[in-house]
């Protein structure tokens, strides 16, 4: 595949890496905060290929994992309901909200559909005239303007029977809430690269130069992650705090102007707790009020109240990276794929799952 | 975030007032909305995430990147 | 690794969800494995059972014969490359051939929901005589069930078949010693993604078809070639990964795949970029695996190859040991990391 292949070359990576080596004169930790960037990194196992110094940590980047549990609950409060079509993105289904997850709504019998874009949800409802379509809409910046191109149709074309949940999140204030903790170890970012394909890179440059920290635009594939990675270190290394993009073939200074305004006449910034986290301000996006017709808490009346996490459950500290997930007491005990605690074993990009699943071992003596 | 996919626009059209086009990832096709790239046409690269072009792919920037990573190559002479 | 339950005073559950069949269950995956472990293992144990083989092998006085039974409810009934009629023939042929069954017999069971077109019935069950005389088998069995309106999404069929075992075939994972070599006999996951590409929800174009195909005929010719085979099986649900799982731990074996050898065609790369998912968890229907003798590799490929079924055909890891079962994946970075049993089935993602 073009534009994807050149950037999985082992040749490439091995280049890099051997640059990385030779740069590294001190211990360093560097956070990603992006789910998609926690999967190809588990899945090449490239955190192994760097040197022992660089410590990558993987923060809040899974929205899956940070979605609040009461806009879980509220999903499946919905789905329950015989006149509702439940439709979401696949790896919502097994986060656990307070009593279940949704495909245990759907055992129960409710309608949960798994949907690849939201513009399949309001297909869905143009064809489901009789019944009620609603679209759990989680993701950060980079999902955000697909929610709204839909909402922004489904008024256009006066579609009575779409709502969404809003669940969607803002990357910048997690990160800005991260470095601002007394007990933060992470000295570099780098920054998700569809994202910022939206949202363009300016956001970040307050960040950097308020907390003195590296900040590399980064891509996905291989390639792109370890030249991430080792412009964050040369930049550690001669003490420049600077704000970069490595993922220039999709990013560019000023983003997705169109996207950007359609996210900005559909919702608006509030307030939201993440999961596993505090309430970060301005870090959630919600439906704007000329378009809350669309909102399906408002819609069918409900309030979503705050619900407890089970205290054995430390997504908290995994996500602020201050606890490796094998650190945690229930890690593989309590605490797995098949029986989840909390969101990060479930979703394949959660931390924990992903240390789960494709974990260090130890090669057997026969082995080569 | 997010999963995004380059892939080639091979057709487009409107629909509903809105710019619709067919994209080829290399044996697969698929519908994507490409209201967000209207600086790409037939023949261009995207990049696709949840049914929508977010980015043209600049193939220029791409080729630069692989670039200053030969450039890392300690036998090559440094530009 | 034990699961065990969280304590249930902490977390209310309206159905705990232990106590209710999931989707998941039917996956292939660990939920799959403790179904089998908790209810049907207990229920039914008994020493050929409890092997948890593709096909039972049971010794009737002089005759070895391998007995496998399967079921089918996939969706659509239709999809590029076959039918559930093809797809309920060659998933119990291959089953009995991968144990080295000479298959001689299937019988089918059908369930139909009322209202279901007889044409189409006619469709499928012509398609199950095509396969079957493609495979060289018959179908000697029957019954026919119909239900309410409303189950049967249209129309379930559950095949088994009966096979015959030469006297001097050995095969079992208890066969498996390291070093042993282990071949695909083509590309992965064609099966999973043209099938997805006919659902609702999900709808791409290809040209991709299914590789639902019967496998007697290229087990033949593997065995013919005189390499020791120690073992073969065919990933179906849950993909290569889920059967190189399975496989260890009936073989107590340590598995090494090596990434970039994994043959996947064009199409089925794609098709897993845009919806997130991994191919070696995709569903395959015409396609198997093999764990053979290393110095046999070359002649089992060679037969493997001159058969149109096995003509990429190609060696893509190596057992390390026995003793401890895992399944590692060596990537073309030269890391080494778990190719993991999923819980249930994949998922497509978001992020």
């Amino acid at each position: 595949m073009k534009f994807v292949d050149e950037f999985r070359d082992a040749a490439a990576v091995r280049m890099v890496i051997d640059s990385i080596r030779a740069l590294t004169t001190r211990p360093w930790t560097i956070m990603e905060v992006c789910g998609g960037q926690t999967h190809t990194i588990v899945r090449y196992g490239l955190d192994e290929l760097l040197p022992d110094q660089i410590s990558l940590v993987h923060g809040p980047g899974c929205p899956v994992c940070v979605t609040p549990i009461e806009m879980i609950d509220a999903a499946i409060a919905l789905a329950r309901r015989r006149e509702v079509a439940l439709c979401s993105f696949g790896d919502m289904l097994r986060v656990p909200g307070s009593s279940g997850d949704l495909f245990d709504a759907q055992a129960a019998g409710a309608e949960v559909r798994i949907v690849y874009s939201p513009l399949d949800a309001l297909e869905l409802a143009r064809r489901l005239t009789g019944r009620e379509v609603v679209f759990l809409a989680v993701g950060f910046e980079t999902t955000a303007p697909t929610t709204a191109m839909a909402v922004h149709q489904a008024a256009t074309l006066k579609i009575p029977n779409f709502s969404i949940i809003s669940a969607h999140v803002r990357v910048p204030p997690a990160i800005a809430a991260i470095l601002a903790s007394p007990h933060n170890r992470v000295q570099s970012f780098l920054a998700a690269g569809h994202v910022c394909t939206i949202m363009g890179v300016e956001e970040y440059r307050p960040i950097v130069e308020k907390f003195r920290v590296p900040i590399v635009v980064t891509g996905f594939e291989p390639v792109d992650l370890v030249q991430g990675v080792a412009m964050c270190v040369r930049q550690l290394e001669e003490g420049r705090a600077e704000l970069e993009n490595q993922y220039a073939r999709s990013v560019r200074s000023e983003g997705n102007l169109a996207a950007k305004k359609l996210i900005e006449e559909v919702f608006v910034p509030v307030d939201r707790r993440w999961r596993g986290l505090d309430t970060l301000p301005n870090s959630g996006l919600a439906l704007r009020e000329r378009y809350a017709a669309f909102d399906a808490l408002r819609r069918f009346g409900l309030a979503p109240s705050s619900a407890p996490e089970r205290t054995e459950c430390r997504a908290g500290e995994v996500l602020r990276g201050l606890l490796k997930p094998p650190e945690c007491p229930a890690f593989g005990k309590s605490c797995t794929p098949e029986h989840p605690l909390g969101a990060p074993m479930v979703s394949s990009e959660g931390a924990c799952a992903a240390y789960l699943r494709s974990g260090r071992f130890a090669a057997s003596p026969q082995s080569k | 975030m997010c999963l995004g996919v380059p892939g080639r626009i091979v057709q487009i059209a409107d629909e509903n007032g809105i710019r619709m086009g067919e994209v080829d990832f290399g044996g697969i096709t698929r519908r994507a909305c490409l209201a967000y790239v209207p600086e790409a046409g037939v023949g261009d690269y995207v990049v696709i995430h949840a049914g929508f072009g977010i980015s043209k792919v600049d193939a220029r920037a791409a080729r630069r990147t692989l670039e200053l990573i030969e450039e890392l190559e300690p036998n090559k002479e440094r530009s | 690794m034990t699961d065990k339950l969280p304590s249930a005073g902490s977390c209310p559950i309206d159905a705990p969800r232990d106590e209710v069949v999931v989707l998941g269950h039917g996956s292939g995956g660990r939920l799959t494995a403790e179904l089998v472990n908790r209810v049907f293992l207990p229920a039914l144990s008994n020493p050929i059972l409890d092997r948890l083989e593709d096909a039972a092998g049971i010794a009737l006085g002089g005759t070895r014969i391998v007995f496998s039974t399967d079921a089918f409810v996939v969706k659509p009934l239709r999809f590029p490359g076959g039918d559930i009629g093809s797809l309920a023939v060659n998933g119990t042929i291959n089953d009995l051939a991968v144990m080295g069954g000479q298959p001689v017999g299937l019988s089918a069971a059908f369930i139909l929901e009322e209202g279901f077109a007889i044409e189409d019935l006619r469709d499928f069950t012509r398609s199950m005589r095509a396969a079957a005389d493609r495979a060289g088998v018959a179908i000697v069995a029957a019954d026919t069930k119909v239900v309410d309106h409303g189950k049967a999404d249209g129309l379930y069929i559950a095949t088994s078949g009966i096979g015959i075992v030469s006297d001097e075939l050995c095969l079992g994972p208890e066969q498996i010693k390291p070093g042993d070599a282990l071949l695909v006999s083509g590309p992965v996951g064609d099966h999973g993604i043209a099938v997805m590409s006919a659902r609702e929800g999900f709808e791409f174009q290809t040209a991709l078809v299914s590789d639902s195909a019967p496998l007697n005929g290229l087990v033949s010719s593997m065995l013919a070639s005189g390499g020791s085979i120690r073992c073969m099986r065919d990933p179906t649900r849950g993909g290569l990964a889920t059967i190189l799982n399975e496989l260890a731990r009936s073989g107590g074996a340590e598995i090494v795949v090596e990434d970039a050898r994994v043959p996947v065609r064009d199409a089925v790369r794609a098709a897993c970029e845009i919806l997130g998912l991994d191919p070696f968890y995709v569903a395959c229907e015409g396609t198997m695996v093999a764990i053979v003798a290393d110095e046999d590799e070359g002649r089992v490929l060679g037969a493997m190859r001159e058969h149109p079924l096995g003509a990429q055909a190609c060696r893509i890891g190596t057992v390390t040991a026995t003793g401890k079962p895992r399944v590692l994946l060596h990537t073309a970075f030269g890391t080494t990391r778990y190719l993991e049993q999923l819980s249930g089935s994949q998922l497509p993602r978001i992020c």
